[in-house]
């Protein structure tokens, strides 16, 4: 059997997030087409018996360090233990999620590793022992397979919400090494996490979202696409128009200097389609596209169109949705 | 009050490195080169990365607070000039420009050693760069150059405060968000958008001044570094093959005749019964 493929899983607030799960199930996958083992690396503050849950994924090893000075991501102290442990177990790839501290601390651990990265990856193939990687580039106007050098090992971070979760056995446990290794003196200091408790559904890994552009007018009648995305249980986006005229949050914005989204449905209210906001959606599975003017360029993204007033038809199509969520439950 | 305590309250003069790179306009249509493995560029406006363009703007406004310089680092072929004399004419003092057509090849790792080397000549408290640029979004080259230096870096900022001898960066994580800060030196790259950072349009005044300002062109050697070890091909990765997106079918127009209402109940249908997304 030859070397293990690692992953490195993401914990928050003590609990293993989701996309290390991902990151795992993708690694199982790799790991047997590579014919080798599957390990993990965790960092974090009491996370011991969460680690282990790994196991479920296809981990045999974890290897923790656990540590109060470790509870929250610094790239300071976190890339040199990690960087040590892989040192130590020499994997023939190391996977991790694409997430927002994951693909910075992918980066600095490249440069600190002196491997190879490629990031936000959406497909990972293994051909004739070789691992070859997707990515999305230009905010998905193209992609690009990349592979590797001769003896060179793969780092790879794994774009959220593609990669498929695969339980092996929602009870088998991972063996778990606490390793032994020092947390640095740093000159970064985490100060302080602060975060929504609104209840609101992120971009981010949304299966719906309800995005609203110039369409709209001004900030209020985004309540709108508020009640929508409500029944819905979807997220509320917004093309870059109406993030510049201070409708709606930057984090809010999709588009090539946005968030580049890729949800079950996106319905693009009132949003002519830019380019760069084409990009940012590209890939969502259905397209909805809500505009008056039939020549919108949206329209030839769009799974259905509707050219209405918007100020007419979402109403219309939230109470219609309302009728169907009723007689659903 | 002391003379000494007014200077203690007093914030530090700063240098602030700004490093930018050059990027297709995001207007641009992206088409395959002949080659497969490389984006066709005949034809392509080329500007300022917008996360980039952001640090300028993030880091003229450190100086106006406090003082001190902005210069502009930048790599590549001759064509680069004119995003840095944009960027000279926002404001900022002076800049250097690695100037070798090719580095971009050598491998990212490389490029980020190049730009270390760049760096320390340049002694700065401060570098402040985009997380991402808009056309590999790799998110990677502000941590990768930080490590070479051996210095702390905050990463995807949408605020930067400093005194001169800290500085304190807001960073969104998913489902809200983190407050970092780190001594000086530091390296910062900054997310947010156009609606967080607002940067600033080169004046006309600006842009006659921009053309005298000092833009320095090195070259490799000059850092001390060995050209050999930067030639193309001496990155770890290398891209086998670009592909487009997959075409999407022709749309449907949800109309036959009917009234708003009757829209509204076929696009549900539609949703719930043929996508089954809702």
């Amino acid at each position: 059997m030859g070397k293990s493929v690692c992953v490195i899983a993401e914990f928050r607030g003590g609990d293993l997030r989701r996309v290390s799960y991902e990151v795992a199930s993708e690694g199982k996958r790799i790991a047997d087409a590579l014919g080798s083992d599957l390990c993990a690396v965790a960092l974090g503050s009491g996370i011991a018996e969460k680690a282990a849950e790994l196991g479920r994924y296809g981990v045999k090893k974890v290897y923790i360090v656990d540590d109060p000075a470790l509870e929250n991501y610094l790239a300071e102290s976190y890339v040199p233990i990690i960087a040590d442990i892989i040192r130590q177990c020499d994997p023939a790839a190391v996977l991790l999620s694409a997430s927002v501290d994951g693909k910075d601390l992918a980066a600095r651990l490249s440069a600190r590793l002196d491997v190879g990265l490629v990031q936000d990856c959406t497909e990972i193939l293994v051909e004739d022992g070789k691992i070859r990687v997707k990515k999305p580039i230009f905010a998905g106007k193209c992609f690009a397979w990349n592979e590797w050098i001769e003896g060179a090992m793969p780092l790879i971070s794994c774009r959220p919400n593609v990669m498929q979760c695969l339980t092996l056995s929602e009870d088998q446990r991972a063996e778990v090494e606490r390793v032994d290794i020092p947390v640095p003196e740093t000159r970064s200091r985490f100060k302080s996490m602060d975060l929504d408790t609104s209840g609101r559904v992120g971009l981010s890994g949304a299966e719906i979202i309800v995005s609203g552009g110039r369409g709209m007018k001004e900030a209020q009648n985004f309540a709108m696409l508020e009640d929508l995305a409500k029944l819905l249980g979807a997220a509320v986006g917004a093309s870059r128009a109406a993030v510049d005229a201070g409708w709606r949050p930057h984090a809010d914005q999709v588009g090539q200097t946005g968030k580049v989204v890729n949800p079950n449905v996106y319905i693009a209210v009132g949003i002519s389609g830019a380019i760069q906001h084409l990009a940012g959606m590209g890939t969502s599975k259905y397209i909805v596209a809500i505009n008056k003017d039939p020549d919108a360029p949206i329209f030839s993204k769009a799974d259905y169109g509707i050219t209405e007033d918007l100020f007419k038809f979402v109403p219309a199509f939230t109470e219609e949705v309302r009728k169907l969520k009723s007689t659903c439950s | 009050m002391s003379k000494s305590s007014a200077t203690a309250g007093k914030d530090k003069t700063m240098n602030v490195v700004v490093v930018l790179k050059q990027v297709p306009d995001t207007e641009s249509a992206i088409r395959i080169a002949g080659d497969g493995k490389s984006i066709a560029t005949e034809g392509i406006k080329w500007i300022v990365n917008p996360y980039d363009e952001f640090a300028v703007e993030a880091a003229l406004r450190l100086k106006a607070k406090h003082g001190g310089k902005v210069t502009i680092l930048s790599y590549g072929p001759q064509r680069v000039v004119e995003s840095i004399r944009t960027a000279l004419a926002m404001g900022a003092d002076d800049a250097v420009l690695i100037g070798e057509d090719d580095i971009e090849s050598s491998g990212r790792l490389q490029l980020a050693k190049a730009m270390a080397a760049a760096i320390r000549s340049l002694n700065p408290d401060l570098v402040i760069m985009g997380f991402r640029a808009v056309d590999n979004d790799m998110a990677q080259r502000g941590p990768m150059i930080a490590e070479y230096l051996g210095w702390p870096h905050l990463a995807f900022a949408v605020s930067i405060e400093s005194d001169g001898n800290q500085v304190t960066i807001k960073r969104p994580i998913e489902g809200g968000s983190v407050t970092l800060e780190s001594t000086l030196p530091a390296l910062v790259t900054l997310g947010g958008s156009h609606a967080v950072w607002n940067p600033r349009f080169a004046s006309l005044p600006g842009i006659m001044k921009a053309k005298k300002k000092p833009l320095a062109v090195k070259k490799l050697s000059d850092f001390g570094l060995d050209p050999a070890q930067f030639a193309p091909g001496a990155g770890k990765t290398r891209v086998i093959s670009l592909e487009m997106p997959q075409e999407r079918q022709p749309g449907r127009i949800v109309d036959g005749g009917l009234d708003t209402e009757g829209k509204a109940r076929e696009l549900t249908r539609l949703l719930h019964e043929e996508a089954k997304a809702i």
